[in-house]
């Protein structure tokens, strides 16, 4: 399949008019493309333990339900974490959407094949586990919907984003941990929850 | 089973996970957490979420923190193992989190697949920056976790509780082929 959208264009439509919308991003290009869309203190970029940030959406999912929470990763991290999906899919949380930006590549490794190349689909997969939606988009018509989906739409809702692969400038967020954490609680939660 | 709250380690785990607002529960299953699974799975003010692997718990107890909620994460010591690259999570960003870890690989142990990440499992959370706590009896159990609930979240840091195999018994496959 060859895709036509681009990886900076979907996720700045995606993250427009994003309200109170939670967002944890996968490493690597997808938190550039966050990070692109403007750096955000609800927007939690995860630099390292791959294959963990739809489990951290999870967390966050559960641990504040009247809250919608997006996780916005790539083919490489999510198949690292190909269990979480059946975690994901049995806890059933109405709250939460991952978004996989799929580009059939290692991005940050020199552009090597991810499995997502040879056939596997990953929408398949989340529906198997039991999301409540999951599809594999590759029109930027069908974009709009998605949005909508992921504001208001029941979950747990996976789509799989078929994207070009292509070298994008680097855009990067804050790399501190724990700033990252303190801030996001923070604009969560307010100044209690440093006294937490 | 001892009533004796002091020995009932499960059931006295369970209330100070109450008591310390513990609300989210993550686990892989180990037999030696049976009692304590029950107790939070019966309790209506508890979630709990079966992960399919050890680090997804680490990611569990991350996304709980992000969002203001306190969790535990109850795996047997060869989960200990699945979750290295995550602790590094915890450490950079000084996530709390609470881990207990039910010990296999060691004390009479029957099988010898389980030994290698057994005796290994204090060094390899410790490589990771966590804090190890032991309990050798059933009555040191409460008081270990108590003190690892305050560590974790008053110092913000991973700490583990490691449950010895004194405490949960040896498995005995002949023990269970006679039954």
């Amino acid at each position: 399949m060859s895709a036509s959208l681009h990886r900076r264009d979907v996720v700045k439509t995606l993250l427009a008019d994003r309200g109170d919308l939670l967002v944890v991003t996968g490493l690597g290009s997808a938190a550039w493309d966050c990070a692109a869309a403007g750096d955000h203190a609800l927007t939690f970029p995860m630099w390292g333990a791959m294959g963990l940030a739809a489990m951290t959406g999870l967390g966050l999912a559960l641990a504040r339900p009247a809250r919608r929470v997006l996780v916005v990763t790539g083919d490489g991290e999510m198949l690292m974490g190909l269990g979480s999906l059946a975690t994901i899919g049995s806890s059933k949380p109405a709250n939460l959407a991952v978004v996989v930006l799929d580009n059939e590549r290692y991005g940050e490794t020199g552009m090597q094949a991810t499995h997502t190349a040879k056939g596997v689909e990953l929408a398949a997969v989340a529906r198997a586990c039991g999301f409540a939606e999951a599809r594999t988009l590759t029109r930027a018509d069908e974009l709009p919907a998605l949005h909508e989906t992921i504001h208001r739409g029941a979950g747990p809702v996976f789509a799989a984003i078929k994207i070009v692969a292509e070298k994008v400038p680097l855009v990067l967020p804050p790399r501190d941990g724990a700033l990252l954490r303190a801030r996001f609680r923070r604009a969560l939660l307010g100044e209690r929850a440093d006294l937490q | 089973m001892n009533s004796d709250p002091n020995v009932d380690w499960p059931l006295a785990t369970h209330r100070l996970f109450k008591a310390a607002g513990v609300n989210l529960v993550g686990f892989v299953p180990d037999a030696g957490h049976k009692r304590l699974i029950e107790l939070c799975q019966a309790d209506s003010t508890m979630r709990t979420v079966t992960l399919t692997s050890e680090e997804e718990g680490i990611g569990l107890a991350a996304g709980a923190w992000l969002g203001g909620e306190r969790s535990a994460i109850l795996m047997q010591s060869s989960g200990v193992g699945n979750t290295i690259n995550a602790l590094g999570m915890m450490k950079e960003c000084r996530f709390p989190m609470l881990m207990i870890v039910t010990m296999r690989g060691e004390f009479g142990e029957f099988n010898p697949w389980q030994l290698p990440m057994g005796q290994a499992t204090r060094t390899t959370l410790e490589a990771m920056g966590a804090v190890v706590e032991r309990a050798n009896e059933p009555r040191e159990v409460a008081p270990s976790i108590e003190a690892a609930l305050r560590l974790a979240y008053n110092s913000y840091v991973a700490v583990a509780v490691l449950i010895s195999q004194r405490v949960i018994g040896i498995k005995s496959f002949q023990e269970q082929i006679d039954k």
